[in-house]
C-alpha cells in the first residue's frame, strides 16, 4: 500500500511536470523553423534589391522580429523547465536511474552540449545580432538555432525510445547498470526514428497552428491584414506539409509498436480478444465494466474500418492481432522483426523466466561475495538467458502488466481525430488564401473560420499532450519495457515528500504559464507595427 | 584582444537594448534559483547520494531491486 502510493505518486509528479514541460517545448520546435521562413524571405527580398530598404524587405523584417519574440517568450518561460524531470530521476527515480546507467547519460550529455552551446550561442545572435552582424550570418543564426533546439530535442527522444525498446545494451550484475554496447543501434533503433519524425512534425504542426490562431485574430480585429495573411501562408504550407508527415511518422509509429510493445497497441485500441483481420477503432466507447477476466463486450459503441488493424499492425490485411487477453495467455504466432515466425510466451512463462532472472542476480551476488567463481559463472548464464524477461518476476498477477486501457483509448482517439482534423484545416486555410489571392473574396470576411482557427489553438495542444499519454501511460507498468517495472523503480523516499514537492511544481509552473500567457498576450496585443 | 572586445561589446549591448528581454531574464533567473537553490537543495537530494562508491550504490540498487 505505501508502496503502491509511492509508485502513484511519482508517477503523478512525473506526468505532471512532462505534462507541463511540453507545453513549451513544441511551440519552440516548430517555431523557430517559421522564424527562419520569414527570415529567409527578408534575406531574398534585401538581395534582390542590393541591399536597398523596401517596403517589402521591411514587412519581413518585421514578420521575423514579431514571431521571433513570441519565440524567445516561450523559450525563456520553458527554458529548464526539462531540468526538474532530471531532479525526479535522481530522488524519485533512484533505482530506474541506476540500472539505466550511461544508456541514458550519454543521450542526454550530447543533449546538454547542443542545448547550451548551439542554441545559447545562435539564440544572442539572433536576438543581439541585427544590424551588428552581416545579413548572412543573421540569417544563418536563426536557422541553427532553430536546427539546434531540434537537435537537442532528439537526444531526449532517443533516451525514450530506448526505455520503449530497449536495444544496444548489456546488463552487468557487478554494477547493476545497463552497459551500451552498440550506440549507433540506440541512435538509429526504428522505434526512434520514428518517435523523433512523429515528435519533430507534431511540434511543427503545433507551431503552425498557434501562427495560424494568432493571425486569424488579427484578421478578426481588423488588423494587421496582410501580415496576418502572409503569416498565414508561410503557417498554412508547413502545418500542411508536418501533417503529412506526422500521419505518415504516426502510421510508422503504430508499426513499431505493434512489432515492440503489442500490449500497448491492444490498449491503444481497447482490444482484448485478437482476430485475423481485425478491425480498426475510428470512434468508439469503452465499456467501463470490461475488466480482463470478464466476457463484457469492450466497446459500448464503435465505428471501425474493416480490417485497418491488422493493416497498420502487421502490413497485411488478414494478420492476426493480439489483445490483451491473447497477450496474457501466449500461445499465438507472431512474426518479429527480424522476420522470425515465433509462438508468444504467456504472461506466467514470462514471470517464470523473470523470476529465474531475479534469482539468478541473487545467486550472482552471493557467490561473487563468497568469491564462488564457477557458481558465479553459471548464475550469470542463467540471468543473460532470462534477462529479456527480467521485469515480470516482479509481477504478482498478470493485471499488473495491462496499461489503464481507457487513458490510452481515448487519449489515442483524440489524437488521432485531431490530426486528421488539422490536415483539414491547413488545406482549408490555403483554399481560404488562394481564393484571397485570386480576388474571388476577402479571406478576413470568412469571420466563422477565424473563431475555428483561434478555438483549434488549444486543441492543437490537447492534440500533442495525448500523443505522449499514449506513449507513456500505454507502456506503463514498465519504466523500461519488460525489463524494469514502476515498483522496482523508484527510490526510498516517502509518499509525503513526493506529494509536497508536487504541490510546489504545479505552483510553479501554473506562475510560469500565467506569466508566459501574459506577456505574450501582450506582445500579440501590441502587434508587429510598433517593432522597429 | 579586439575580438573578445567585440564579443563583450556585442552582449552588453545587446543585454542594455533588451526591452522584453529584461522581464524574461528575471523570469529566468527567478526560475532557475527555485530550481537548484530551493528544490535541488532542499527537495531533490539524490536517494543514493550516502553511498560514496560506484559499489556500494550498486550493492544498494540490487538490494533494492532484489526486495522489490
Amino acid at each position: 500500500m505505501i508502496l503502491s502510493s509511492l509508485v502513484n505518486a511519482s508517477r503523478l509528479q512525473f506526468a505532471m511536470t512532462a505534462m507541463f514541460h511540453w507545453i513549451f517545448v513544441p511551440l519552440t520546435l516548430g517555431l523557430g523553423f517559421i522564424v527562419a521562413f520569414m527570415e529567409t524571405k527578408y534575406y531574398i527580398e534585401c538581395k534582390r534589391n542590393n541591399n536597398a530598404v523596401t517596403q517589402k524587405s521591411e514587412f519581413w523584417k518585421r514578420a521575423t522580429k514579431f514571431w521571433g519574440r513570441l519565440f524567445a517568450i516561450n523559450f525563456a518561460i520553458g527554458v529548464a523547465t526539462g531540468i526538474i524531470l532530471e531532479f525526479q530521476f535522481g530522488t524519485n527515480w533512484s533505482n530506474y536511474s541506476w540500472f539505466v546507467g550511461d544508456i541514458f547519460g550519454a543521450p542526454l550529455a550530447i543533449e546538454g552540449i547542443f542545448a547550451f552551446f548551439m542554441e545559447s550561442t545562435f539564440f544572442a545572435v539572433m536576438y543581439f545580432g541585427w544590424d551588428k552582424v552581416s545579413k548572412k550570418f543573421h540569417l544563418a543564426s536563426t536557422w541553427l538555432t532553430a536546427i539546434g533546439a531540434n537537435l537537442s530535442a532528439v537526444w531526449i527522444l532517443i533516451a525514450n525510445s530506448w526505455m520503449q525498446y530497449p536495444v544496444g545494451m548489456q546488463f552487468n550484475p557487478d554494477t547493476a547498470r545497463s552497459e551500451m554496447v552498440d550506440f549507433w543501434s540506440v541512435v538509429f533503433s526504428p522505434v526512434a526514428i520514428n518517435k523523433l519524425f512523429h515528435t519533430n512534425t507534431s511540434a511543427f504542426m503545433l507551431a503552425c497552428v498557434v501562427v495560424i490562431g494568432i493571425s486569424a485574430w488579427y484578421l478578426l480585429k481588423n488588423r494587421e491584414i496582410e501580415f496576418a495573411k502572409q503569416s498565414m501562408k508561410i503557417a498554412g504550407v508547413f502545418g500542411l506539409v508536418s501533417a503529412l508527415l506526422l500521419a505518415f511518422s504516426g502510421d510508422g509509429s503504430a508499426y513499431q509498436v505493434g512489432k515492440h510493445q503489442p500490449m500497448k497497441l491492444a490498449a491503444m485500441e481497447g482490444l482484448y480478444n485478437g482476430e485475423n483481420g481485425a478491425p480498426l477503432v475510428a470512434f468508439g466507447v469503452l465499456n467501463p465494466q470490461k475488466e480482463v477476466d470478464n466476457n463484457e463486450d469492450p466497446y459500448l459503441f464503435d465505428i471501425s474500418i474493416p480490417y485497418g488493424l491488422s493493416l497498420l499492425a502487421e502490413r497485411d490485411i488478414d494478420a492476426f492481432v493480439p489483445g490483451i487477453n491473447d497477450i496474457i495467455d501466449g500461445g499465438y504466432t507472431y512474426t518479429d522483426y527480424n522476420g522470425q515466425t515465433k509462438t508468444a510466451l504467456s504472461f506466467y512463462e514470462k514471470k517464470e523466466r523473470g523470476e529465474a532472472a531475479i534469482g539468478a542476480l541473487r545467486k550472482y551476488k552471493q557467490a561473487k561475495e563468497a568469491g564462488n567463481d564457477s557458481l558465479k559463472n553459471s548464475a550469470y548464464n542463467v540471468l543473460q538467458e532470462n534477462f529479456e524477461y527480467f521485469g515480470y518476476g516482479f509481477m504478482k498477477d498478470h493485471n499488473e502488466v495491462v496499461p489503464p486501457v481507457a487513458l490510452t483509448f481515448y487519449a489515442f482517439h483524440i489524437m488521432v481525430i485531431l490530426g486528421g482534423y488539422f490536415i483539414l484545416f491547413f488545406l482549408v486555410v490555403l483554399h481560404f488564401l488562394n481564393r484571397d489571392a485570386r480576388n474571388k473574396y476577402k479571406f478576413e470576411s470568412q469571420k466563422w473560420f477565424m473563431y475555428i482557427a483561434i478555438i483549434s489553438v488549444p486543441l492543437v495542444y490537447i492534440c500533442s499532450q495525448a500523443g505522449w499519454i499514449v506513449a507513456e501511460v500505454g507502456r506503463q507498468p514498465w519504466t523500461i519495457q519488460d525489463l524494469l517495472p514502476v515498483q522496482a523503480s523508484v527510490s526510498g523516499v516517502s509518499a509525503d515528500n513526493v506529494y509536497t514537492t508536487l504541490a510546489i511544481f504545479f505552483v510553479l509552473f501554473t506562475i510560469l504559464l500565467i506569466a508566459e500567457m501574459g506577456i505574450m498576450f501582450n506582445q500579440i496585443k501590441k502587434g508587429p507595427e510598433n517593432i522597429k | 584582444m579586439v575580438f573578445l572586445k567585440k564579443i563583450w561589446q556585442f552582449y552588453y549591448n545587446g543585454f542594455k537594448e533588451m526591452t522584453v528581454g529584461k522581464t524574461l531574464w528575471a523570469i529566468i533567473l527567478i526560475k532557475l534559483f527555485i530550481m537548484f537553490f530551493v528544490l535541488k537543495l532542499f527537495f531533490f537530494k539524490s536517494d543514493l547520494r550516502e553511498y560514496k562508491t560506484v559499489d556500494e550504490k550498486s550493492n544498494k540498487v540490487i538490494e533494492n531491486i532484489l526486495n522489490s
